[in-house]
């Protein structure tokens, strides 16, 4: 007898939206035809990009549930700097530049809402026990790349924090690992900016989770896709052009390479950009 | 009497180095907060089969990065094997002089890189951008050496974490950092990976320099507010082949040796020495991570909003 589907999950997730506001519409109506039953965003609304408020906005009237990152939790407790967390000083340089713009452009009422979002959330698809963060689970700025995170760490993390699946954002670099059986760490990508790979498009990340009873067994297997969306990257630069944003950061838009925040990538993620 | 000194308990060991090489160095730099040389002893290789024993316990513990150091570790004939058994469980940072390099051992290293889904970072200490800079700290005759170490790295696909430590007047690291940049893209390093360390006045940086003041400790109430993460025996051990110490910096001190086993390396350590307040001052300073000054204030918000 072949095994008979008894549910079937498909479940989006993204972070790092960085003011890209065109990106994150280009999102939702790209969600809407794969057939996303859900979507939920993992932090860090604004930086980067122009206009904060428009993402803001546009997350609070679609009703999707947002993890705070660090950026917004120091926008909206009006902390002195992003704590993303940068230690090299061109850096730095840059995430002040990018911090002070967004603080000032964002609303007294986004700020509010921002200081408000929970810092984690839990939620269950099919038979897995999710856990949804900015960082990691016990930082919110911390840095799990993918080539400097050992299976023995995400083992301890998913023992330590009773999750079966961990979803994070932060690095603006997406990834996927298996470390144990039916164990999964997801980093689901930016929306705000390419991942540093001579493409302009951004990731998102969809899962789907199936399961399928035959005789007395029931079996559940997760997807994971990376999905390359494209958007209106040459207004978004323009807009940061007029919105008076770095060059720097407008060559990123529209080069898909990665100009600043280099110095704290890992060797081998540094390796694949070109600066 | 009641000591003022912090004691700071391990939250869990996220980074695991090893004192690979001992302290024993093919150099006797004179600021060698450990001073090692050619002839020091006091720690001594590790070899493969002592190596291993803290490798699985450290898989068991849920370490998420390996550091290498000494010493020269690459004056360990068992290196290559110890990189390529940690490259299989984590990522691996060797911290060099990289003298010891040819293309052959290069190609080695690099055939190791490539069959590990880890990063393998080389960071190479190297103390100023021209001869007249760095070999009255390194030895005469190791800027050449050194620089022709790098240039093998990068013909070998590696982009070094070059660190140099701090023997200028902070004001000075922007001309400092240009000329290092201009030097190595001299040899084909064009966007170099530059770490500064400030420098630890122990060893025979005391000696070269000026050691601590009297009153240049941490104390308890310096730890309000302070986040401990950004020191190292807060998240932090290093083995060498006597056992388990507290940090890389304090690998030669008597009282830094916790235990034989990393699961008994667990016990708070008290922050009663000088070079503490160093790390103390400068936040996560031997990671690979550039470093800079610890913000304290970050109550400030950005004007207007």
């Amino acid at each position: 007898m072949s095994p008979k589907l008894i549910n079937s999950e498909r479940v989006a997730f993204f972070g790092g939206v960085y003011s890209n506001y065109l990106a994150l519409e280009a999102l939702l109506v790209d969600a809407g035809t794969r057939g996303i039953q859900r979507l939920y965003c993992l932090g860090d609304l604004g930086a980067f990009g122009p206009r904060p408020d428009r993402a803001c906005d546009i997350l609070r009237e679609a009703e999707i549930p947002v993890i705070q990152g660090n950026y917004d939790n120091s926008v909206g407790n009006g902390l002195a700097d992003c704590q993303c967390g940068y230690t090299d000083p061109r850096d730095n340089y840059f995430a002040k530049l990018s911090y002070d713009y967004t603080f000032r452009q964002t609303s007294r009422e986004n700020k509010t809402w921002l200081r408000k979002l929970p810092t984690e959330a839990r939620i269950r698809i099919g038979p897995y026990h999710i856990l949804l963060c900015h960082g990691s689970p016990r930082k919110m700025n911390e840095f799990l790349w993918e080539t400097t995170t050992s299976d023995a760490f995400l083992n301890w993390l998913f023992e330590k924090y009773h999750a079966d699946i961990i979803v994070g954002t932060h690095t603006g670099l997406h990834w996927h690992r298996e470390p144990s059986p039916g164990k999964h760490f997801i980093n689901c990508g930016a929306i705000g900016r390419p991942p540093n790979d001579g493409q302009t498009t951004v990731v998102y990340t969809v899962i789907n989770a199936e399961s399928a009873s035959s005789e007395n067994e029931t079996a559940s297997c997760l997807k994971v896709d990376f999905v390359r969306l494209a958007y209106d990257y040459e207004r978004l630069a323009a807009e940061m052009t007029s919105q008076g944003l770095p060059d720097e950061f407008i060559e990123t838009i529209r080069t898909g390479w990665w100009t600043t925040c280099n110095e704290i990538l890992p060797a081998k993620e540094r390796a694949r950009g070109i600066y | 009497m009641i000591s003022d000194h912090p004691l700071l308990e391990l939250d869990h060991l996220d980074t695991l180095w090893f004192q690979i090489a001992g302290t024993i160095c093919n150099l006797r730099c004179n600021h060698c907060f450990i001073s090692c040389s050619p002839e020091n002893h006091a720690l001594g290789l590790m070899t493969f089969d002592q190596f291993c024993p803290y490798l699985q316990e450290a898989v068991q513990l849920g370490v998420k990065e390996f550091y290498f150091t000494g010493g020269e570790p690459f004056a360990n004939p068992d290196l290559l094997k110890i990189l390529e058994a940690t490259l299989q469980v984590g990522p691996a940072t060797v911290l060099t002089n990289a003298t010891l390099f040819s293309s052959q051992s290069v190609k080695q290293l690099a055939s190791l890189r490539e069959d590990s889904i880890y990063s393998l970072e080389l960071r190479v200490s190297l103390d100023g951008f021209s001869p007249e800079a760095n070999d009255p700290i390194r030895g005469s005759g190791t800027f050449r050496r050194i620089m022709r170490g790098i240039k093998h790295l990068l013909d070998g696909g590696f982009l070094p974490i070059i660190t140099a430590m701090r023997s200028w007047p902070i004001e000075q690291d922007e001309d400092q950092l240009t000329g290092f940049k201009t030097a190595l893209a001299e040899i084909g390093y064009e966007y170099p990976r530059i770490k500064l360390l400030p420098s630890l006045k122990i060893g025979q940086e005391a000696l070269r320099h000026h050691g601590y003041s009297a009153h240049d400790y941490v104390t308890r109430s310096m730890m309000a507010g302070y986040d401990r993460s950004q020191l190292m025996c807060s998240n932090s051990r290093i083995v060498s082949s006597r056992g388990v110490h507290v940090c890389p910096i304090l690998v030669d001190q008597p009282d830094s040796l916790l235990g034989r086993r990393l699961s008994s390396a667990k016990e708070e350590f008290e922050l009663r020495h000088q070079a503490c307040l160093t790390c103390y001052q400068y936040g996560a300073l031997c990671s690979n991570a550039s470093s800079a000054a610890v913000t304290f204030e970050r109550a400030t918000a950005p004007s207007s909003g």
